[in-house]
């Protein structure tokens, strides 16, 4: 059981309103990532939640209790720090049974539940060594042990894929969800990377300098971004905005155009560009172009697209999949 | 860079180096043990000739060299002991946020630039002096006899001013090491449960470990020949009190002039101080390993 709540949570570090008031609602068993550009607050958040920092004001509320005064462990979270925080002088096994060991569990329940977790994670092979002899994925599954042992009642990720190589990422990646499927208990999961918070989330709660821009489902987000920031946030290549007077003919201040929404043609549409770089993925080609009184743009062909510098082409974006914003930045919503 | 001619390059080129240190090192060491050997008294000279390890059997012998040695390893031991706590102890409080740390940190380590003599006479005539001192004051103050340190208590009168010296080089090594502790270490540990006290035990000790053994290695060399402090409140007394082998291999010397004896002292202390390091770096050295 694990329903988190935050009730107008305020955080100052002396002059600095890092957080200026939150309220959120996480439900129990519920996938959620907190998203954001670097230094918008989503560590302290995620530490206010843990009880490593301190609310400057507000409530934080763990299937109904306020806990926002007490300790860390007693809140029953646990958390996977980004640099993994191993004990670097116990060996794995020490590790992870660390939290048992301190809650005075009996040795035979602190083995029983050590070996049951180093099982799951493909630790049992590696549990008499030292963090310094394990590999950057054993580490961070060193890490998710100790954390999965206290069996707590929400988990706590800092971005905790960041150390690892771009391979290994994606595997931990589908580990962590597989992780989740099987538990079943609430995650809270900080990261600055998009495609992280759209592949793991059942909740996106996306944040710019401390505040919440939006929540919601992560094609919630795609498809009806709330604000400017969200539409560019999410979603990757970045979508396009275009003011002036093809967002007047839409009857707004700014439209905004995702890559994959636009059509191209060699011999007619919408907006004249030119290609200045095409990138061949083979599934996929970004062409990044310049369109005609608009400056650049990024565009995302499916296949094999034969066009390269210096090509005449033509942009015509689907017509029901424009987004409109209003001179604040707030979405207007769809024609 | 590490081809064959650039190693061969580098031994050149750092030979000369390795010549001359070695021979700073291999000549006086040569001529006291030849001087050891032989019958050399500064009140006879020309006399000087062959006896074989007579001068070692006389040195080993010496009730004196005995209570040296205990007093020698007595000393070392206390000060490593009171130096290393009490450097993990500062070394916790300084790397607290309390107010005025940076003046308490000059503070704390201030003893370490002042020299051993002005050290022992500071303490010989403003803090330990039977009538003078300020201990006295203290102690007459609350109504209690004034201990005359030097005489009542001498190798503890020494152990504690060398101990003062040599507290700040272990603050200052071992809040360094604090201060390299991994912030999140702690907090998981937190979140684990731990209190202060186990976080202690359990983190920040094994952190240590390192240092602590860098402490010890360091100081127990700089120990083993305490001089001036002995030298200039004590005299080696009363009787052999507070004589180390150090201050013992001076008197033969010096005070009775027996060049050969001093010697033979002199390659002892060397041989004991062989023993002692071989002995710490087989119980802790391999926490440099790591
Ligand atoms: N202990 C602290 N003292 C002062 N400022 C802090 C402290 N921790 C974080 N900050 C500031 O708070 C802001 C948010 O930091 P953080 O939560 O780490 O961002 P994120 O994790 O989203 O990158 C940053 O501007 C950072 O400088
Ligand atoms: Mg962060």
């Amino acid at each position: 059981m694990g329903a988190i709540r935050l009730e107008k949570v305020k955080k100052t570090f002396g002059t600095l309103d890092v957080i200026p008031g939150v309220d959120l609602d996480i439900n129990d068993g519920e996938f959620v990532v907190f998203v954001g550009p670097s230094g918008c607050g989503k560590s302290t958040l995620l530490r206010l939640i843990a009880g490593l920092e301190d609310v400057t004001d507000g409530k934080i509320l763990i299937n109904g209790t306020d806990v926002a005064n007490e300790a860390p462990a007693k809140r029953g979270l646990s958390m996977v720090f980004q640099s993994y925080a191993l004990y670097p002088h116990m060996t794995v096994y020490n590790n992870i049974a660390f939290g048992l060991k301190m809650a005075g569990e009996s040795k035979a329940v602190i083995d029983e539940k050590v070996q049951n977790a180093a099982k799951i994670l493909n630790l049992t092979d590696y549990l008499e060594r030292r963090p310094g002899a394990l590999s950057g994925g054993q580490r961070q599954r060193v890490a998710i042990g100790r954390a999965i042992v206290r069996n707590p009642a929400a988990f706590l990720f800092d971005e905790p894929l960041s150390n690892l190589d771009a391979a290994l990422r994606v595997n931990m990646r589908l580990e962590i969800t597989g992780l989740h499927q099987e538990l079943k208990t609430t995650m809270i999961y900080v990261t600055h990377d998009q495609v992280e918070a759209m592949t793991m989330a059942d909740k996106i709660v996306v944040l710019q300098a401390g505040r919440v821009e939006q929540v919601g489902k992560p094609m919630e987000l795609y498809n009806n971004p709330a604000n400017k920031f969200v539409a560019g946030f999410i979603g990757s290549p970045k979508m396009n905005f275009l003011g002036g007077d093809y967002a007047r003919k839409y009857d707004c201040h700014e439209v905004g155009i995702r890559p994959e929404h636009v059509a191209v043609s060699t011999e007619s549409g919408d907006l004249p560009a030119t290609v200045k770089i095409a990138e061949h993925l083979g599934a996929e080609t970004y062409l990044h172009v310049n369109a005609d009184g608009f400056g650049p743009m990024t565009v995302r062909a499916t296949g094999e697209v034969p066009l390269g510098e210096h090509d005449k082409i033509w942009l015509t974006p689907e017509r029901d999949r424009i987004h409109r914003f209003d001179a604040n930045g707030i979405a207007l919503g769809k024609l | 860079m590490s081809t064959r001619s650039s190693t061969l390059t580098g031994r050149i080129m750092s030979a000369p180096s390795i010549i001359a240190l070695f021979l700073w090192m291999i000549v006086p060491l040569g001529m006291t043990i030849y001087f050891s050997f032989l019958r050399y008294n500064l009140l006879s000279p020309g006399m000087e000739e062959w006896v074989g390890t007579l001068n070692y059997e006389f040195f080993l012998t010496d009730p004196a060299f005995f209570a040296s040695l205990a007093n020698t390893l007595l000393l070392v031991g206390s000060v490593l002991v009171i130096t290393v706590v009490g450097g993990v102890l500062l070394g916790l409080m300084l790397d607290q946020p309390i107010f005025g740390r940076g003046i308490l940190r000059l503070l704390v380590i201030a003893p370490f630039f002042i020299m051993p003599t002005v050290n022992a006479l500071v303490w010989k005539n403003l803090l330990m002096h039977p009538v003078s001192g300020m201990f006295a004051w203290i102690a007459n103050s609350l109504g209690f006899q004034s201990i005359d340190w030097f005489s009542e208590a001498p190798l503890t009168a020494i152990i504690i001013m060398v101990s003062w010296q040599w507290l700040p080089f272990a603050v200052l090594i071992l809040l360094t090491a604090l201060q390299s502790l991994d912030r999140d270490q702690k907090e998981a540990a937190q979140m684990d449960g731990a209190g202060p006290v186990s976080i202690f035990f359990y983190i920040t000790l094994p952190h240590l470990s390192r240092a602590i053994t860098v402490v010890v290695l360091i100081e127990t060399i700089f120990l083993l020949t305490v001089f001036a402090e002995i030298f200039v409140t004590t005299g080696g007394g009363p009787g052999l009190a507070t004589t180390n082998i150090a201050f013992l291999v001076y008197t033969q010397a010096l005070l009775q002039y027996d060049i050969g004896g001093a010697s033979a002292g002199g390659i002892v202390a060397v041989v004991l101080a062989n023993i002692v390091a071989i002995f710490l770096i087989r119980l802790i050295g391999k926490n440099l390993d790591r």
